[in-house]
């Protein structure tokens, strides 16, 4: 079971990486929970300067835009 | 080179929609039509551009970058760097306090925060095209100085004593330790031509989505104020820069808020309505730096007696550079 962060301080951008994580998830029917962080302490403490930025299992997988589907389908089938 | 735009607006302005050139919604049509479609070729073809040269330029570069610069020169560079960088105003607060936990002192980092939503490579175009090179020249150095000088004024009252405790817990332990350490170093790529050219295309049309509309409302306004405001209506009343109406400005420009984008149509108008230069840039100015959304955000890592000495500080910048312009105007 994977535990996916979106980190991001409620920006539009942010909102819209979380729930497309989500509706791929649940496509492929993965076992995943998506949550958000907007909490700019535990931002800082990712070392994150761009938002929206993806964190998987407390690793740092991507920051500074919307991730492509390409790019979520890969975190998915990871591992 | 832009006739063809002029030459596209008379064609739909009076061929189209059947409008006189003498009446005023065919005046304001027409500068409407023009504007809107100059300012949408020149954003597709430029951003495509600039983009592809700056395709390697990130936040997380110019941090490197400051981080071990020296202190004087760090104003400068800092707000050089606002100016150049891509940024959403939603990333404020994590390249806040990413730079701060870098170790780069306050003032530094609020060079780069202030600058960044007065001088973008949008903004620049719309001034070229709009104003010509003298006037955006003048802007570019007056949007640096207040960045610099705001910069140096909060380092030199210490304004780190104001930041949320957490925030300055990080500025502090990173400033005892060896800089080298305290860097993750980002992992560095180079990027090949195709990835640059995707990198472009996809920034094209993200700042165009985001900007059309900014443009659309702009160049709407400033129609309207070439339209149907009567000649000299507005020079007659302000165009001595009589000194009250820079203050005055500056508070109109609070309530209003815009990015740089929606207010240069604007500020074209009111310029050939005959608003002195000096009140003209005080208003916008204070349209696009000084928005109480943005300082709201800000409270997040800035205690309310930083974030209001930031605000008055701004209100104060933006007067002064009303007064002095419309000083000197005459002279030049």
């Amino acid at each position: 079971m994977k535990n996916i962060i979106v980190l991001g301080s409620g920006c539009a951008r942010c909102i819209k990486t979380a729930e497309l994580i989500d509706k791929i998830a649940q496509e492929q029917s993965a076992e995943v929970t998506v949550s958000k962080e907007t909490n700019p302490e535990t931002i800082m403490s990712y070392g994150v300067m761009s938002t929206p930025a993806v964190v998987i299992d407390n690793a740092l997988v991507h920051s500074g835009s919307i991730p492509n589907r390409n790019q979520i389908e890969a975190w998915l089938n990871q591992g | 080179m832009f006739e063809i735009f002029t030459q596209l607006a008379d064609w739909l302005t009076y061929s189209i929609l059947k409008l006189s050139p003498e009446s005023k919604l065919g005046d304001a049509a027409h500068f409407f039509i023009e504007d809107v479609s100059k300012i949408f070729a020149l954003l597709l073809v430029m951003i495509y551009f600039i983009a592809l040269l700056r395709a390697s330029l990130n936040v997380e570069k110019v941090r490197d970058f400051l981080a071990t610069r020296h202190r004087g020169i760090g104003y400068v560079l800092g707000s050089g760097f606002g100016a150049i960088t891509p940024f959403c105003s939603c990333s404020s607060i994590p390249v806040f306090l990413g730079f701060t936990s870098a170790g780069i002192p306050v003032g530094i980092t609020m060079a780069f925060l202030l600058t960044s939503p007065l001088i973008n490579e949008v903004a620049v175009l719309l001034l070229l095209s709009l104003l010509g090179w003298q006037f955006t020249v003048l802007y570019v150095a007056v949007g640096m100085a207040v960045g610099i000088l705001g910069g140096v004024f909060l380092d030199a009252i210490k304004a780190e004593r104001w930041l949320q405790s957490f925030a300055a817990k990080a500025l502090h332990q990173a400033q005892n330790q060896n800089p080298s350490v305290a860097i993750i170093q980002p992992e560095l790529k180079r990027l090949s031509l195709p990835q640059r050219h995707q990198f472009a295309k996809d920034e094209t049309l993200e700042i165009f989505a985001r900007v059309w509309k900014w443009v659309f409302v702009g160049v709407g306004l400033g129609a309207a104020l070439h339209g149907f405001i009567p000649d000299g209506l507005i020079e007659a009343r302000l165009g001595d820069g009589q000194w009250w109406s820079v203050p005055a400005a500056v508070l109109l420009g609070i309530p209003l808020y815009s990015n740089a984008t929606g207010v240069i149509p604007v500020m074209e108008s009111l310029i050939v309505n005959g608003l002195p230069v000096g009140t003209t840039l005080a208003f916008c100015m204070s349209t696009v730096a000084a928005s109480f959304p943005e300082f709201v955000l800000l409270k997040q890592v800035m205690q309310w007696r930083l974030l209001a000495t930031v605000f008055i500080m701004l209100l104060v910048a933006f007067t002064l550079i009303g007064w002095i312009f419309n000083a000197f105007t005459p002279f030049l």
